[in-house]
């Protein structure tokens, strides 16, 4: 398996701004900057879309672009909250006019598969559809239908990708459940000290992924790996050499990992461990301070893996330990909550 | 296409029964679900007829097992996917891989339009407990958590064919050998955020629906949820109970015409009917029943019904619309309607489409309007279409 092209929208302006000069916020939460869509999608269409299907057609419009596909064999997206804004708005609407005179505009929008289905009307795509809306395996789940639907059948290519928003409601519930770091100063802190909470984030991401290489791919995406619940970081370590056996490689294989931390002390344990253990002496990077925490951030550490096998550059600002070895082969481990857990790996082609 | 995926249990909760014999008895009854509503409050009871489960939370908390406070999509879930596995009566259970892929569109949502207006009056109010599922993917999980579902968990939420996208891809990953055992299908409840958004699409049916009428007027939203039990070849070849049923083919197309109107020619629903009957290797005139999309809209009957006329030309099967029983349970429907499919053949059976009065000038055929029994069913196609432009239909066949 193939990542023809890989295009994001993040809180971070691009991969090159992130090797020179990346974002950094003040405050515990970041929010997208968002691209001039006009180069991207028609401006006839942009005027209707929310803010979240704006992201994600763009994402997938941009991927599309660089790969210079014009029908992707199927369209598969990942959220896990779906459109928010739209769902609060006709939500607010419907107690405040008690159901009464509504219109249907924000209705329609609020459904969970508005991005897949927008980017396939406005490509008039009549392949394969499908959106998954499995809390923190959303975008695994998206992928896993890609790659399984790249074996069965024979279509060549298939757009893949996650979006999520972060809106003031979302972000103040999200708040009263405890999430977020109260006192921060600076996202480039979130990992400093032993406190509680984390930074909250939005994206979405795409992926052009090929059974075939082209060429001209960013990576070999060897494939990935979803476990929920695992008892203690014994199954965790078993699950990730597991993984890595089934792919006929060990960790000594692995040029650079990328972990999921958030500067949640409860959630960074995992990871503390490892980097004691298994992942010992290895290149490591992180990226939670330049995406923010949410259910499909593991989209940006592959946006992010798939950027680095290509240019052969490690952003120094995601570096936690390195050997300045040009990364051939990237390992990227997530979880969210505790529960989710997640394995990528990615090679150079 | 490759290795077969049997169907070895089925579960279904609906306004017309709270189990598949209940379902079976009101559908040989000709015995519709929707009712002025009971149990959901909205300011459209009197107006909006509406397909309800008969049971309270408390009533359905008691038959899942589980607390009444939790969201009602979930405990639909439960009692649904309980006796699909009870059905399906897999001995060696814990040792198998098992996967739980499950469909909705509203999630916790019930809960969630209780807690807004207090929040919406001070954003410090409302009880955190009511929307701590509200994500689509939250009621999965406490049905799988509740069923002791581990190896694979997945929800997809993809409007009106929800339930048979998550039929697919239960069957890919057992294709591919990833799982031994998938429980799949969709639950949704009703809301009066889906009722609201419906009423302002104008497509919701002051009086009982009448889907494939030529005075059709709109659709009537219901509630339930609906799995069948995925086993692969060497799990069927071990069950006590041999299943009667494969998953023969499927396939999921998009519209790509409108957000939420479907073509007028139908072009997605065609293509996933198309494509469905490719995989399975059959010839449209070997279908022997079509368990219709058929919500009782202007726009979707046109669609569905000129596409079936285009694949089937001169070999109409029976076909009808069961939403004329259930109502449309959006993301449950695909999985509602996939267990009928297997009940129907598993005991020969065709559903009437009840209160056709007349037929649709523009199509050629007439749906059943008797329900028959002891009919030779081998084949049958359950479409499911939705906004979006998503399309996907399934074959089930006699194993």
């Amino acid at each position: 398996m193939f990542i023809q092209a890989a295009a994001g929208i993040s809180p971070q302006p691009s991969f090159g701004a992130l090797l020179t000069e990346p974002a950094v916020y003040a405050g515990n939460r970041l929010n997208c900057v968002e691209p001039d869509y006009g180069q991207l999608i028609d401006p006839k269409m942009i005027r209707r879309m929310s803010r979240i299907i704006k992201m994600g057609v763009a994402a997938a419009m941009d991927c599309l672009k660089t790969s210079a596909t014009e029908m992707p064999g199927a369209i598969i997206t990942g959220t896990a909250y779906g459109c928010l804004a739209d769902t609060e708005v006709f939500l607010s609407k419907m107690i405040e006019n008690r159901e009464e005179l509504l219109t249907p505009t924000a209705f329609i929008q609020s459904t969970h598969n508005t991005v897949g289905a927008q980017i396939a009307l406005l490509l008039k795509c009549h392949n394969y559809n499908n959106t998954f809306v499995h809390r923190g395996f959303s975008f695994e789940s998206a992928l896993l239908d890609a790659v399984t639907l790249l074996q069965e059948q024979h279509m060549s290519t298939v757009l893949a990708g996650a979006a999520d928003e972060l809106t003031d409601t979302s972000f103040r519930l999200l708040s009263r459940f405890g999430l977020y770091k109260k006192d921060i100063s600076s996202s480039k802190a979130l990992y400093d000290g032993a406190a509680k909470g984390t930074i909250a984030g939005e994206g979405a991401a795409f992926f052009l992924l090929a059974a075939d290489p082209s060429g001209n791919d960013y990576a070999q995406f060897n494939g990935l790996y979803t476990f929920y619940k695992p008892r203690d970081v014994e199954e965790i370590k078993k699950n990730i050499q597991s993984f890595l056996s089934f792919h006929a490689i060990g960790m000594h294989d692995v040029d650079l990992v990328i972990t999921g931390q958030n500067g949640n002390v409860h959630e960074d344990a995992v990871y503390e461990q490892l980097a004691q253990t298994i992942f010992k002496g290895k290149s490591t990077a992180r990226f939670k301070h330049l995406c923010g925490e949410y259910p499909t951030a593991a989209s940006f550490a592959l946006w992010l893996a798939a950027n680095i096998i290509k240019t052969g550059e490690i952003p120094s600002c995601t570096l936690a330990m390195s050997n300045d070895k040009r990364p051939r082969r990237i390992l990227i481990y997530n979880h969210y909550q505790n529960t989710y857990h997640t394995l990528y790996l990615l090679s150079a082609c | 296409m490759g290795s077969p995926v049997f169907i070895a249990g089925a579960g279904v909760i609906s306004a017309i029964g709270n189990n598949i014999a209940e379902n079976l008895a009101a559908l040989e009854n000709g015995v519709a679900g929707m009712s002025e509503m009971q149990y959901l409050r909205s300011a459209h009871r009197h107006k909006l007829p509406v397909a309800e489960v008969k049971m309270s939370n408390a009533e359905l908390a008691e038959l899942a097992g589980m607390p009444a406070h939790i969201t009602r999509t979930a405990l639909l879930s439960a009692i649904a996917a309980k006796e699909a596995l009870h059905n399906a009566a897999i001995e060696n259970f814990d040792e198998l891989r098992t996967g739980f892929i499950s469909a909705n569109t509203v999630g916790g949502m019930d809960k969630t339009e209780n807690f807004f207006p207090g929040f919406l009056n001070d954003p410090h109010k409302g009880r955190l407990r009511n929307i701590i599922h509200h994500e689509c993917g939250a009621v999965t999980e406490l049905v799988a958590d509740r069923l002791g579902i581990k190896n694979y968990i997945s929800t997809i939420s993809t409007a009106c064919s929800s339930s048979a996208n998550a039929i697919v891809f239960g069957a890919r990953l057992i294709r591919q050998n990833m799982l031994d055992v998938v429980i799949t299908g969709g639950t949704d409840a009703l809301t009066r955020f889906t009722l609201n958004g419906f009423n302002t699409l104008m497509i919701v049916d002051q009086q009982h629906c009448q889907p494939f009428d030529e005075n059709r007027r709109g659709l009537n939203l219901g509630e339930g949820a609906g799995y069948v039990v995925l086993v692969s070849e060497k799990v069927a070849g071990s069950l006590k109970n041999t299943p009667v049923c494969v998953l023969s083919g499927y396939c999921n197309a998009n519209d790509a015409y409108h957000q939420t109107a479907s073509s007028p020619n139908g072009t997605g629903s065609y293509l996933a009917m198309k494509g469905a009957l490719q995989q399975s290797g059959l010839q449209s005139e070997q279908i022997d029943y079509i368990n219709l999309h058929g919500t009782g809209t202007q726009n979707n009957d046109i669609a569905e019904g000129t596409a079936i006329k285009l694949l089937f030309e001169g070999h109409y099967p029976p076909m009808s619309s069961t939403k004329s029983f259930t109502g449309h349970t959006l993301g449950a429907s695909g999985g509602i309607e996939a267990v009928f499919s297997t009940l129907a053949i598993r005991h020969g059976l065709i559903y009437p489409n009840l209160r056709l009065e007349t037929p649709m000038k523009a199509l050629p055929f007439i749906p059943e309007t008797h329900f028959k029994k002891g009919a030779a069913i081998r084949h049958v196609l359950s479409n499911s279409f939705g906004f979006g432009g998503n399309c996907s239909s399934l074959i089930f066949s006699k194993a």
